[in-house]
């Protein structure tokens, strides 16, 4: 399962940073989205996978490892706050600019 | 000795206050009376030594040491200091800015003081670099030309590039010794000669005072630095500054003299220097330029003579080496002689620039009828510079050629096959500075008298300009006819500074105006005659200068190097710097992949192992596989709806895996939050353009595959390899007394509210300011370039 997995992420990495390395703004913010996809599902395997059960206090004696889950917990809404506030930048940069080719806005001075 | 460090102190603050050369005057007049007075004390062997703390964790102490050699400096300093200032006063009008002048004069004087006075290196370097920092300050006096600018810099750059390789030197030296003081580098000498860092240091020491000395090649920015005020080139470019780098060799001559590369380096480049001044200083036009090459010229010579003098320390001391002191103590005789001579010249020069308007030789002509007493002063500086009696400067160059002689017929170092040179070389240069002499006195004060070429009507000088000049030509006569008490009060103790282990008694030599005929006269004889020749024909062999284009110059080598510098360091930041995103990604991943793989690979950290893994069931596969099959078709993905719907399905069969990976609040979280971002995503690209698809070649794409492939490769191996290599048992145990320590059931939950509740107070903020962003982009909008207004 862990092997699996990590070459799941590691596909997921590869898509990434092809979309990063793209001259669309919204190809490049998508594969920021996935690139945090991937490292949630890597801090995921580290911690070893399906060793117990759920970890709350009760429900069995094993627990799986509930550190990378607050970990990842915590990631996930830092990730979405980073989303959230590239997307509204690409979106004011087009209003100003009229594009969203990275390579256009080469040079552009915010004057 | 206090008393001398106390009026630096003073002198320093004054600089700030004084702005009328009056009050100037006094500080460097009262300064060299002071000194003065410790001239009997050291001609009977005493030397003056204070010492304050100044860095005392790193051994840097504000050492004054007063001996012979600092003392010989310290004079000219002074005195030629207050005669420039004298002439000054005269020279320049109340209409420039004379506060920032005498700041910059009287900030050089204390720190040429401080140099020559320093026993500390660090010390010693830190009055160096003032002092071209001062004397850069004084080149751009008048800062309105481009020239003076120019000149300024080049004299900036060049000498403290050679400051920075001494600062080197110096640190080599301390490593060696341990120490920073002068003296108990010399006295200590012998344990580190073989070390070796020996000869690095004498390197990087002598590149600093050959830059600041302006010796071949580094003599380029004395004649650029002409620019300066006369007085400034009168005291920095003839009698101060540019002997910095002689009283270095002189100083370091106990230290290094012994070796043969010093000789070779002192000898031969300042032997060298000596003939490409002198010949260079026949084919200027510009009465300045012309005296800035003799400065070259003599200061070779001056550089020469020190060189010929190291040998005597090689011998070691006997009655046969007290011929080689001879030859130092004819440098630090025809020092004080060209600081005399080329002060009076500088100031002469000064004065028919003032008084017609030009330095031009071209245009000059005629002066004699109309400035008699500048004439008579040319004259004097002119012949002693020349070395013809009855001058100064004839008996300095008389001694030089004893010298040359000399070492022509010593057998160490190579010698007896290059030895010849040093006669040779030294007397064409001599030629040379001869006709370059007759230049200036025949050239200016005779002829016709071109009145329509001049900008003012010329008259003679005031008494207050030729005052200082007049004293420094009596001198140059004075200390022809009385040299030995210039030799025994200032020169002999001089000499034991430089040859420490030598009893002052054998170090001093006799100076006769006439010393029989021999050789050395019948060279000057041949000087004279050929001289005359050269330059009553000089118009047939001008020529040759035209092999020496001015594109092939010194100058010009500098200037390229200065133009190419500029350029290629723009053109390469232009060439990596392109303003574009992909690029500077580009770089980042491919030093990932080089640095992550090479290590990789460089610790063949591969471990690959599936026995350890937990089983796949057949339902987890295929949600596995769809993702991977999701992942990859969002690169192809035509449309951005697509891509976006690929991504959620990513993002929902995460929130699947969380639910198998035993992780509730995980897979709870990670769905709200997919769908809020795919609602965000989607509101987003209503107002963003089509997704367009990827222009570019198709080698840039497949040069991004590859990346994205290499990242990802790198990224799941050494997450394997990771996985496979534990080395620590986890410290989640910890956390199963989530329900005594914290009191929850819940152990991801008290995590986050208990144990490691910072996190989540700092990632509220990050989304509180991550809120505050989206409403400033959207709400508060730039006004318009013509709002603006």
């Amino acid at each position: 399962m862990e092997t699996l997995i990590t070459i799941l992420a590691g596909i997921l990495v590869t898509t990434a940073t092809y979309l990063i390395l793209s001259k669309s703004m919204i190809r490049t913010i998508l594969g920021t989205a996935i690139l945090s996809h991937a490292a949630h599902l890597l801090i995921m395997t580290m911690g070893g996978l399906k060793r117990g059960s759920v970890p709350i206090i009760g429900e069995g004696n094993n627990h799986v490892d509930p550190l990378p889950q607050a970990l990842i917990l915590t990631s996930i809404v830092i990730g979405f706050a980073v989303t959230a506030i590239s997307l509204v930048l690409a979106y004011r940069i087009y209003q100003e600019t009229k594009t969203d080719d990275l390579y256009e806005w080469r040079g552009f001075t915010d004057e | 000795m206090i008393a001398v460090l106390l009026i630096q102190v003073r002198r320093k603050r004054n600089a700030q206050f004084m702005h009328i050369g009056w009050f100037v005057f006094l500080v460097p007049a009262s300064l060299f009376v002071l000194l003065i007075r410790y001239l009997p004390s050291l001609a009977d062997g005493h030397t003056y030594f204070t010492s304050m703390k100044w860095i005392p964790s790193f051994d840097i102490h504000l050492t004054f040491y007063l001996d012979g050699l600092s003392m010989l400096f310290g004079l000219l300093i002074t005195g030629i200091g207050a005669l420039v200032t004298l002439y000054s006063i005269y020279y320049l009008s109340t209409d420039e800015s004379l506060k920032h002048f005498y700041t910059y004069l009287l900030l050089f004087m204390a720190s040429m003081l401080g140099v020559v006075f320093s026993d500390n290196l660090m010390v010693l370097y830190v009055f160096w670099e003032l002092t071209s920092i001062s004397s850069f300050l004084l080149i751009a006096f008048w800062n309105q030309r481009k020239k003076s600018r120019q000149g300024a810099q080049k004299s900036m750059l060049i000498t403290v590039s050679g400051g920075m390789s001494m600062l080197a030197g110096f640190l080599m030296l301390y490593v060696m010794s341990g120490t920073f003081s002068i003296r108990e580098i010399i006295s200590g000498i012998s344990q580190y000669t073989d070390q070796g860092l020996f000869v690095p240091a004498m390197l990087l020491i002598l590149l600093g005072a050959f830059t600041k000395s302006a010796q071949f090649p580094f003599h380029i920015w004395l004649p650029d630095a002409m620019e300066a005020p006369t007085p400034v080139s009168a005291y920095l470019h003839s009698a101060t500054m540019v002997k910095a780098g002689i009283y270095l060799v002189a100083r370091f001559t106990p230290i290094f003299g012994g070796e043969g590369t010093w000789f070779w380096l002192v000898g031969g480049i300042g032997l060298f220097t000596m003939f490409w001044g002198s010949f260079h200083a026949v084919r200027q036009t510009d009465l300045k330029a012309l005296l800035a090459y003799s400065t070259v010229s003599q200061l070779g010579m001056i550089m020469s003579m020190f060189g010929i003098g190291s040998v005597a320390l090689y011998m070691g001391y006997s009655a046969e080496t007290a011929i080689y002191t001879q030859a130092s103590f004819a440098a630090l005789f025809h020092l004080v002689n060209h600081s005399t001579f080329k002060g009076a010249l500088f100031m002469v020069v000064g004065i028919i620039d003032h008084r017609v308007g030009t330095r031009d030789i071209r245009k000059l002509g005629g002066l004699l009828k109309i400035m008699p007493v500048t004439f008579t002063i040319t004259c004097i500086g002119s012949f002693s510079m020349a070395g013809l009696p009855p001058f100064n400067g004839f008996l300095s160059k008389e001694m030089f050629f004893t010298a040359a002689l000399k070492i022509s017929q010593f057998d160490v170092f190579s010698l007896e096959t290059w030895g010849i040179l040093f006669p040779t070389i030294a007397w064409t240069g001599s030629v040379f500075t001869f006709v370059y002499c007759m230049i200036i006195v025949f050239k200016t004060f005779f002829g016709p008298y071109q009145v329509e070429k001049l900008e003012h009507h010329g008259h003679e000088a005031t008494i207050g300009m030729l005052l200082a000049p007049g004293v420094l030509a009596l001198l140059v006569v004075g200390i022809f006819f009385f040299p030995n008490v210039l030799g025994k009060y200032i020169l002999t103790p001089a000499m034991s500074s430089i040859y420490p282990s030598v009893p002052p008694s054998e170090l001093t030599v006799p100076i006769a105006a006439f010393h029989g005929f021999n050789t050395e006269l019948l060279m000057t004889f041949g000087i004279i005659a050929l001289g005359i020749i050269l330059y009553k024909f000089s118009r047939y062999w001008k020529g040759i200068y035209k092999l020496f284009p001015d594109n092939l110059s010194f100058n010009a080598l500098y200037d390229v190097i200065l133009d190419q510098l500029g350029k290629k360091a723009n053109s390469m930041t232009n060439f990596y710097m392109t303003g574009y995103l992909r690029d500077y990604l580009v770089y980042i991943y491919l030093f990932l992949i080089i640095a992550a793989g090479g290590i990789l690979i460089y610790t063949k950290a591969f471990l690959f192992e599936i026995s350890g893994n937990s089983p796949v069931s057949l339902f987890e596969w295929i949600i596995a596989m769809v993702m991977m099959a999701a992942g990859i078709a969002i690169i192809f993905a035509n449309s951005r709806l697509t891509a976006i719907l690929l991504n959620s399905a990513l993002g929902y069969g995460i929130a699947v895996l969380f639910v198998i990976f035993r992780a509730p609040d995980l897979a709870l979280t990670q769905t709200i939050i997919e769908t809020v971002t795919t609602v965000l995503f989607l509101v987003a690209y209503y107002f963003l353009p089509e997704w367009r698809r990827e222009r570019g070649r198709s080698i840039s794409k497949s040069v991004n595959l590859l990346i994205s492939i290499c990242v990802g490769v790198i990224f799941t191996v050494i997450a394997l390899a990771v996985q496979n290599g534990k080395l620590f048992a986890t410290i989640s145990g910890f956390y199963e007394n989530a329900e005594e320590l914290a009191g929850g059931k819940n152990i991801v939950n008290t995590i986050l509210g208990d144990f490691r509740a910072f996190d989540t107070m700092l990632e509220v903020v990050v989304l509180l300011i991550a809120g505050i962003g989206v409403y400033t982009f959207t709400k508060l909008k730039a006004k318009k370039e013509d709002e603006r207004g």
